[in-house]
């Protein structure tokens, strides 16, 4: 290698490392700031802020139990209702047909579902999600609002693919030839060798494409505010209306006048960002355990 | 390899650019920067602003006004932190926030919203609601529209046997506060269960964000009740109720109903609440929006042009400015209100000397 090639390699290898703790000392600052800026909720507030039920500005009276219920159970429900499709859709393009015109236009539809803004997710749930959900309301007997978990976790859901499939799609496609025909020459079906080759080796790549979609989940606010209701109850039932953390955050910062009460909105920010952090490592832990070892 | 280089290249030289366009866009006039003046603050004011700023900086030759509609608790805010000249709430400060201000602040009223309470029944019956009523509505107590009580008021409509389902702003807002405060006047339940706020803690019903968020969940939900601005009411022909107002008359709401309210005494400070306002004839859920600025105009090295210019076009807002207001759907002030707020604008002073003479 020439000297000049040597002292490029050298330059790049810096910058990499420069951007990579850039990143962590972005996030950590972010950490810090907001822990500042609540303290004056945290003072105010105490413990119990973590389980109050009541939110209550005009008293100064805050509680999180509410938002962070609500925000577990959409998050957690659209990842349910979207796993299903997330999966077929990414066997279809990573194991099926992994080239192609037409599966490219597919895998391209897909990526566009993560272009579109989320307000327009949400208005459109509004006016054609919500009136479905309140006729199977009506039907149920329950509340018919139409609005509330239910509605937000189905538009999110949709929010979701494309996030879980273009990940689960490329370590699909990357499953070892070798497994694969393994399988077959013991004589396995396709549908064998999926349930039972593709899908356990890339268990690891799967829980990873779902994870990056919960974190979505969580942090979601424009669509969610549009189609939960925004009530400051604690949900009863998954048709209830109730609000979540970003969109309690959302709706209320603006107007927050009063040093406790926007705090008390930066410190659900802060422990929104605990939570996160918390649902990511212990999604870590759980991919870790579970990865079949080759 | 190479691409990158060039590719990034490329990047420095756009990165290059950018910053010297910013340099140079930064180098104004100072003359040009009396005639900038920035307002930040209410939302609901914002679009009767821009018109009023931009017929101003038309008629005056050039006084430029950029107005953030980023929220009235915001443009509070910016005041305090003195990063704009003035503020535009649709609550006035209130003791505890006048105390902690910096600097003395004044504020006077520029025009007038109502709140009205918007529904959807079949047929789009024409509803008469009483204060009670309405309590009862938000507050829980009354949960189906063929309630006896609603019944009671609405002789003739054919109620149906529907739930009632309550929408609200799920937003912090001055439409929201002006709704409330109404109600904390006229029903003790309402008062100690709830009381006065942007962002209450409401007992029932659905959040909606925006007067947007909540008109389409009345328009969604059979059997929906909520509560908009009269401007937005307006543009989009929504159907609202008539409210009995103090005096005991069903009033519909309107600008003019709107106006009425505010014909009482105002205070010196106009710092006055002119909700369930006794005149005859006048729509009870009704509101100043106000305009609040420093006292004294000489702080942070502003010249005394740029004050003269920001009280010069503030006094032409409450004079001039208000035939802006039909067109737009606002209330304009009546006269005794006027009369207060030029007393507020007359106390403005600079370096001790009252500006207008």
């Amino acid at each position: 290698m020439s000297n000049s090639k040597i002292i490029k390699n050298k330059i790049f290898l810096k910058s990499i490392n420069g951007s990579a703790i850039f990143v962590m000392i972005l996030l950590a600052g972010f950490f810090i700031t907001l822990l500042v800026s609540s303290f004056p909720a945290i003072k105010a507030n105490g413990l119990s802020f973590l389980w109050g039920k009541t939110w209550d500005p005009v008293n100064d009276n805050y509680g999180m139990l509410p938002f962070l219920i609500g925000t577990l159970i959409t998050s957690f429900l659209a990842l349910l209702i979207s796993a299903p499709f997330s999966i077929a859709a990414a066997l279809f393009l990573g194991e099926y047909f992994p080239k192609g015109i037409i599966p490219n236009i597919f895998r391209n539809v897909i990526e566009l579902l993560a272009a579109i803004p989320s307000v327009v997710y949400g208005f459109w749930g509004l006016f054609t999600v919500a009136p479905l959900v309140r006729a199977l309301e009506i039907k149920l007997h329950v509340p018919a609002a139409g609005l509330g978990i239910f509605s937000a976790s189905i538009v999110l859901s949709i929010m979701l693919i494309p996030y879980s499939v273009s990940l689960i799609r490329q370590v699909i496609s990357m499953t070892p030839i070798q497994l694969k025909e393994a399988a077959y020459a013991l004589g396995c079906t396709r549908t064998e060798v999926i349930m039972k080759v593709i899908l356990p080796a890339n268990i690891s790549g799967i829980s990873a494409g779902f994870l990056l979609s919960l974190g979505r989940a969580l942090g979601e606010t424009m669509a969610v505010t549009v189609l939960i209701g925004n009530s400051p109850k604690l949900p009863t039932s998954i048709f209830s209306p109730s609000n979540t953390m970003a969109s309690l955050i959302a709706n209320e910062f603006n107007e927050a006048v009063g040093s406790v009460y926007s705090a008390s909105l930066v410190e659900i920010g802060l422990l929104l960002f605990v939570v996160t952090t918390i649902i990511n490592l212990l999604g870590r832990v759980v991919i870790r355990r579970y990865t079949v070892k080759a | 390899m190479k691409n990158t280089t060039l590719k990034l290249k490329h990047l420095a030289v756009v990165a290059v650019v950018g910053l010297g366009l910013v340099a140079c866009n930064s180098t104004g006039g100072d003359n040009a920067a009396d005639k900038q003046l920035l307002g930040a603050g209410s939302t609901f004011g914002y679009p009767i602003y821009s018109k009023m700023f931009s017929d101003y900086s038309a008629a005056n030759a050039g006084t430029q006004t950029n107005y953030q509609s980023i929220g009235s608790g915001g443009g509070i805010k910016q005041l305090m932190s003195k990063t704009v000249d003035f503020g535009a709430s649709d609550a006035f400060l209130s003791d505890d926030d006048m105390t902690k201000a910096p600097a003395p602040v004044v504020q006077f009223p520029t025009c007038l919203g109502a709140v009205v309470v918007s529904y959807n029944l079949p047929g789009s019956p024409e509803l008469k609601l009483t204060p009670d009523l309405l309590a009862g509505i938000f507050l829980g107590t009354i949960t189906k529209w063929n309630d006896d009580k609603i019944k009671a008021e609405n002789a003739g409509v054919d109620l149906p046997a529907t739930d009632i389902t309550v929408a609200h702003r799920s937003d912090g807002s001055g439409t929201s506060y002006i709704f409330t405060d109404y109600l904390s006047k006229v029903n003790a339940d309402w008062k100690s269960k709830v009381g006065v706020g942007k962002s209450p803690n409401w007992p029932v019903g659905l959040g909606g964000k925006g007067n947007e968020g909540v008109a389409g969940v009345i328009k969604q939900t059979p059997g929906a009740i909520g509560y908009v601005e009269l401007t937005y009411a307006l543009q989009n022909q929504m159907s609202f109720a008539s409210l009995k107002n103090a005096a005991g008359n069903f009033v519909k709401p309107s600008l003019e109903s709107t106006s009425l309210c505010a014909n009482g005494d105002i205070p010196a400070d106009t710092r006055i609440s002119i909700a369930n306002s006794t005149v005859d004839q006048a729509y009870p859920i009704s509101s100043f929006t106000w305009i609040l600025l420093y006292k004294e105009q000489k702080y942070d090295n502003r010249s005394k042009e740029k004050a003269t210019n920001l009280v010069k076009e503030l006094w032409w807002m409450i004079h001039d400015g208000q035939k802006d207001c039909n067109a737009l759907n606002y209330a304009p002030l009546p006269t005794k209100a006027v009369a207060a707020a030029e007393a507020v604008l007359k106390s403005v002073t600079y370096d001790n000397q009252p500006i207008l003479q």
